[in-house]
């Protein structure tokens, strides 16, 4: 399965000279993280980049934990949040007490603040595995959380704490003071630590990783200790989401109470489930996609952390391998050359799925604009319609598109699996 | 004369108020191949266990080349160059074949809990899994995932993972349990190559094998060991006859 499942031939071949085919998606990536830039070049296209990057790295350092290692963390962004306010007191050191400190070299010393703690809490919380693991991180979750508001020294209360990045002392001129420059300081971190925690997982330490996930009592009896390896992917893990801090601490130039909370821990569990969990790429599509749904979707809708988790609730019932599940699943037709004969089964069930999709998303709107909205406030507008949203017909209309839309579906869809089906079946059908 | 491979003294153990393992010494030499028999719930995983270190003895001693090691983990009796089998298959489902085999060797190769090298990148590594991979005739399986291989052919990666690291000492509990006679015939030959000049532990139940494999045979009823002897003499041992109720070695020639 997956990036972390490859097999020894190409092992085998590259294992003194370089496979250049796998380096490929690397090279493919430097290439679109410096041209992004100039295609979303604007404020707001630069903050959404920002955003992305830093969501990237949490997410990958978080899947060292549940998809590498088995381990299931609802406090993880506990070591992303600690990482962050350290780096802004670092900041303010460099502003004010006239530390030298290049800011490029910050998110090492979000890392290793991110990782001074993990070591600490992974100390007792990686000797077992499961519930136990996961009721300790939501424990040291609300504690750290709780703690936030107590010291007021290092959390700064409910304001936070803020700081000015542009303080330090500027390399070849850059000072840090635009967006783009952050932007590509974000770029080549995301680009070292996603490098990074792949080769972390294809070390001896990391192999054991997915060993002890698998069975543990195996791992064990071949001279490993279950609890170290753990021990190790916490700490690794708590590095890279330190480092997803100081990035944070430096686009932002602020952290507060929420960047540690059981909320971002919790999204960060959402966002690499809904990417998926069992490959390497997985918390990045999920992150990217988050991070699209976060910022577009609420451009247009308050309620859009409902489809959020609506989006999540399927995800976990109908695809738990995630969007990069989904996607792998098509590698079988295509590899038999039958990916078209699923483009016409796909086109069919697209207008009912849409339908639906619509159709359900109408009436949640318009009920939370008829509830919700201020008082003598009644007209609302809809996919460019504008009409009452008190009145019935709308409603009924909206109910009528997802009510009909479900029925074709289900008319449709056993149509769908046979083709599906006929797409993974080798040889051909007559 | 150097001491025992495995050496158990008074060795008891009870879950609750059950005694399973009724004070048990046993000495095993080095090279030597012993077979454990004795009927179902006679306590023979329980034994295997408490000398490799999953439970604790309530009481006695074990010994692994004179070195007593019965509050070790089972990773530190491992790295002291024991490994064993499971009556259940226990395997790495989700990996291939040979990052199974891979995952054996890591710690004997000194690779421990490095993160500074790549398992990929290792060209002693991958041939010595692949050197095993062939010992276990299964080469041509190398990128099979292991949940999907047949039973038999888990069984034997079982015995591939287990023999991998080197050991010295190999416990194999029940490796033909649930086989066909000819994938029984090929189990215990291929337990014959890879454990040569080793000293080996098993735990079995068909007869035939145990006679063909075993260089002594201790008999295991309720806890208790009633025999230890060469595979003559306990097929001769009447309290040995009485507790099989002299079906069961009957045939076994
Ligand atoms: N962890 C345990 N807790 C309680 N009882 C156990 C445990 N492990 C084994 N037993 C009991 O010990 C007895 C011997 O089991 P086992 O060693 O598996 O027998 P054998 O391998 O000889 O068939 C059985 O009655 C079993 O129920
Ligand atoms: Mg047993």
């Amino acid at each position: 399965m997956s990036l972390a499942g490859e097999t020894n031939a190409s092992a085998q071949a590259g294992a003194n000279s370089v496979n250049w085919l796998r380096l490929l998606p690397w090279g493919l990536a430097v290439v679109l993280l410096a041209i992004l830039p100039f295609v979303f070049g604007s404020g707001a296209g630069l903050t959404v980049l920002n955003q992305m990057a830093i969501t990237i790295i949490f997410a990958l350092a978080y899947n060292m934990l549940l998809g590498q290692g088995g381990m299931l963390s609802f406090g993880h962004a506990v070591y992303m949040g600690l990482g962050g306010f350290f780096c802004v007191h670092l900041m303010n050191r460099v502003e004010f007490d006239g530390l030298w400190l290049p800011l490029p070299l910050l998110p090492l010393f979000g890392g290793l603040f991110g990782l001074l703690f993990a070591v600490i809490v992974g100390s007792f919380s990686t000797r077992r595995a499961g519930t136990v693991f996961a009721m300790i991180s939501l424990g040291v979750g609300e504690l750290i959380a709780a703690c936030s508001i107590i010291i007021v020294a290092f959390f700064g209360g409910e304001e936070g704490v803020s700081a000015d990045r542009t303080m330090g002392p500027a390399l070849l001129g850059i000072d840090f003071s635009s967006q783009k420059e952050v932007y590509y300081l974000s770029a080549c971190w995301l680009l070292i630590s996603a490098a990074a925690m792949y080769l972390y997982s294809r070390t001896p330490v990391g192999r054991m990783a997915n060993a002890v996930r698998d069975n543990e009592e195996r791992a064990e009896f071949l001279g490993y200790s279950q609890r170290k390896v753990r021990f190790m992917s916490f700490c690794a893990s708590g590095f890279f989401a330190g480092i997803a801090g100081a990035l944070f601490a430096i686009n932002f130039e602020i952290l507060t109470e929420e960047n540690l909370n059981l909320a971002t821990s919790g999204s960060v569990l959402l966002i690499t489930f809904l990417g998926g969990v069992g490959f390497f790429v997985g918390p990045i599509i999920g992150a990217i996609v988050f991070t699209l749904l976060q910022t577009v979707l609420s451009l247009f809708t308050e309620i859009w952390q409902l489809y959020l988790g609506i989006l999540f609730v399927m995800t976990v019932m109908f695809f738990p391998f995630g969007l990069t599940g989904l996607i792998a699943i098509h590698f079988r037709p295509y590899q038999l050359g039958k990916l078209g004969t699923l483009i016409i089964p796909y086109a069919l069930i697209a207008g009912p799925a849409l339908g639906f999709a619509l159709g359900s998303a109408c009436v949640m709107e318009i009920l939370f604009h008829a509830r919700h909205a201020a008082l003598g406030d009644e007209t609302m507008t809809l996919l460019g319609v504008s009409f009452n949203s008190h009145s019935p017909a709308p409603l009924l209309l909206a109910v009528a598109v997802a009510g009909l839309s479900v029925w074709a579906l289900r008319k449709l869809l056993p149509a769908f699996k046979d083709a599906w089906d006929e797409a993974n079946h080798a040889g051909d059908a007559s | 004369m150097s001491a025992a491979a495995i050496e158990l003294e008074g060795m008891c153990k009870s879950f609750g108020r059950v005694e399973i393992i009724r004070n048990v010494s046993l000495s095993i030499t080095k090279g030597e191949r012993h077979a454990i028999i004795g009927p179902n719930g006679a306590g023979k995983s329980t034994m295997f266990n408490l000398i490799t270190g999953k439970y604790h003895p309530t009481s006695g001693t074990v010994r692994l080349h004179g070195e007593v090691v019965d509050q070790l983990k089972p990773y530190e009796i491992n790295r002291r160059g024991l490994s064993r089998s499971f009556q259940i298959t226990n395997i790495f489902a989700k990996m291939t074949v040979f990052e199974n085999i891979r995952c054996g060797l890591l710690w004997s190769m000194n690779y421990k809990y490095s993160f500074w090298h790549l398992v990929d990148r290792q060209p002693g590594l991958t041939a010595r899994a692949h050197e095993i991979l062939e010992q276990i005739n299964m080469a041509d399986k190398h990128a099979t995932l292991a949940g999907v291989l047949t039973y038999a052919e888990q069984r034997a990666l079982e015995i591939g993972i287990t023999i991998a690291g080197g050991a010295d000492i190999i416990m194999l509990d029940e490796p033909t349990a649930g086989m066909s006679a000819s994938e029984t015939e090929y189990i215990v030959e291929l337990i014959r190559k890879v454990t040569e000049n080793k000293t080996l532990v098993v735990v079995e139940h068909d007869m035939g094998v145990v006679f063909d494999l075993a260089d002594r045979i201790s008999v295991l009823v309720y806890g208790e060991i009633i025999a230890s002897d060469t595979p003559q003499n306990v097929r001769a041992n009447p309290a040995v006859q009485e507790a099989y109720l002299g079906t069961v070695l009957e045939g076994a020639d």
